[in-house]
């Protein structure tokens, strides 16, 4: 539990108040893992089999001190993932993170889909709420009890699906006539600063994950509990 | 100069060739009209002088297309697409969709062909510079009206610097104020000496703008010649295109007996 702990403390909460989005990342991190954390906590706490001090007995179900330690610990490593993630995407944006990745040697085709997809989305909203709209001019139940909505679903989800596809053509041909397909590297006419600090710190934390591996199974990590 | 000859195209698929038998030069410094009914192969046309037809659409072409005297089958697209640029009816589609400013989006294609970053900038510069669109380069692409987003689109083919352009009915899609704006800047570029092939519905655009117009019907070129005469021909509206206002004007004025004076004299 100390292990997640501390990682969580310094590859998650650190940076994220050095960059100052602490507040957000506790806020959508702890939204992400409610559910899966509670049903781990419980799973855990009251189903670990084997566990030998009772803490408390409800009915057929008794959780042990072994279950919560273990419960604990399972959270912890929870809240470490989705605080990592969280933090991924709260401070990089995607544009720039396509070109750096592009700029790292990433096929462009490989990057242009990374990019659209980001960037169409928007787009499919735009078109899927013009489309409810233009529905709803015709008489379509968009509220109401969740069976009506859902047959309301069915002639909004097909232009939008169709509509994306029949673009899909428009799109490559637009494409190809701005030289798209030419194979090798495309210019990139900028890519997001990269000090050297954060160089160091980079190198310094794939660095950790075997340290820490090798420090686990010496065995070393369970003196600190 | 841009050479279709004796070309025909059947799209993968279809039965009957889409165009037939079509022959066309573009000289340097020309722009070529292109009218005709829908279905007429407009669209078709344009696929194939710029290449797209048939190395991104599948299909069988028969005939050939010259850049400047050489045979283009044997060019890549990005080849052809640094020598002959292609504009779309739909603004947004034709626009990448992942840039983020109006000046990466034109430099998108220059990137593309990886040119030298200075080189990129300075033609991304000339052609905001050529549209007039200078100030919209730190705008996002997918808030601009629909005019402004096809200037967007014919500025990220002139960055490519192409000999040629070829537009099928760039102001189908455009409301009067967007028409007026893309009509004015292809003015502009024709002044300037581009060589353009352009397929239009509105007439008005191509006598401003054209020196020939082809008509093409049923996938042949029924008709080609000045554009004023070609413009005027009768049969045209009978095909379902509208001849410039100003030939109707005339026409309206010489039907209620205002055959001649002063108004006629200020229309020719
Ligand atoms: N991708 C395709 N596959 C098969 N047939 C096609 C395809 N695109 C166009 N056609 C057919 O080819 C013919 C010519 O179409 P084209 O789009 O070139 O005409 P157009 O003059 O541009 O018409 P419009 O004024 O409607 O734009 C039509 O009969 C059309 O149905
Ligand atoms: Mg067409």
């Amino acid at each position: 539990m100390v292990g997640p702990i501390t990682l969580l403390a310094t590859a998650v909460v650190l940076p994220a108040a050095a960059a100052g989005v602490l507040r957000r990342l506790l806020r959508t991190s702890m939204v992400l893992s409610l559910p899966i954390g509670i049903s781990a906590l419980l799973v855990n706490l009251f189903f670990f089999p084997g566990g030998s001090e009772v803490l408390l007995r409800l009915g057929p179900v008794t959780a042990t001190r072994e279950g919560l330690e273990l419960a604990l610990q399972v959270l912890a490593r929870i809240l470490a993932i989705s605080g990592a993630i969280t933090l991924f995407y709260l401070t990089t944006r995607p544009a720039e993170l396509v070109v750096d990745l592009e700029r790292r040697g990433v096929s462009p085709r490989l990057a242009f889909v990374a990019n659209a997809s980001v960037q169409t989305v928007p787009a499919m909203v735009d078109r899927a709420s013009a489309i409810i709209a233009a529905q709803r001019a015709r008489g379509l139940d968009t509220e109401g009890s969740i069976a009506q909505r859902a047959r309301g679903l069915v002639p909004i989800v097909g232009p939008v699906i169709m509509g994306s596809i029949a673009e899909v053509e428009q799109r490559t041909m637009a494409l190809e006539a701005r030289g798209f397909t030419r194979p090798g590297r495309r210019t990139l006419l900028w890519h997001p600063a990269d000090s050297g600090a954060e160089r160091v710190a980079r190198w310094l934390l794939v660095l950790t994950v075997p340290a820490l591996l090798v420090a686990r199974s010496a065995g070393w990590l369970d003196l600190l509990g | 100069m841009l050479v279709l000859e004796a070309v025909s195209y059947r799209y993968a698929g279809a039965e009957r060739p889409a165009i037939r038998q079509v022959s066309l030069t573009l000289d340097k410094g020309e722009v070529l009209g292109v009218v005709g009914p829908s279905e007429a192969g407009k669209t078709t046309l344009c696929l194939v002088a710029s290449g797209l037809a048939p190395r991104a659409i599948r299909g069988a072409m028969d005939g050939r297309v010259l850049l400047d005297g050489a045979d283009t089958t044997a060019l890549p697209m990005h080849e052809m697409a640094a020598r002959a640029g292609i504009c779309f009816q739909h603004p947004q589609t034709q626009l990448s969709g992942i840039c983020g400013t109006v000046f990466e989006e034109i430099a998108f294609g220059p990137m593309n062909l990886g040119l030298q970053r200075d080189d990129v900038v300075v033609r991304t510069w000339d052609a905001l510079d050529v549209l007039g669109i200078t100030a919209l380069a730190e705008r996002d692409p997918m808030q601009l009206s629909g005019g402004q987003m096809q200037l967007v689109a014919i500025g990220g083919l002139l960055a490519l610097r192409p000999a040629h352009l070829i537009l099928d009915e760039p102001t189908a899609q455009l409301d009067p104020g967007g028409t007026r704006l893309v009509g004015e800047c292809l003015a502009r570029l024709a002044a300037g000496g581009a060589s353009i092939l352009i397929t239009e519905q509105k007439t008005d655009l191509l006598e401003r703008i054209c020196g020939r117009v082809v008509v093409l019907e049923k996938g042949g070129i029924v008709a080609a010649g000045p554009t004023d005469e070609v413009l005027a021909a009768a049969g045209l509206a009978a095909m379902g295109v509208a001849a410039p206002s100003r030939v109707r004007v005339r026409r309206a004025l010489a039907g209620a007996g205002f055959g001649d004076g002063a108004i006629m004299d200020a229309l020719h």
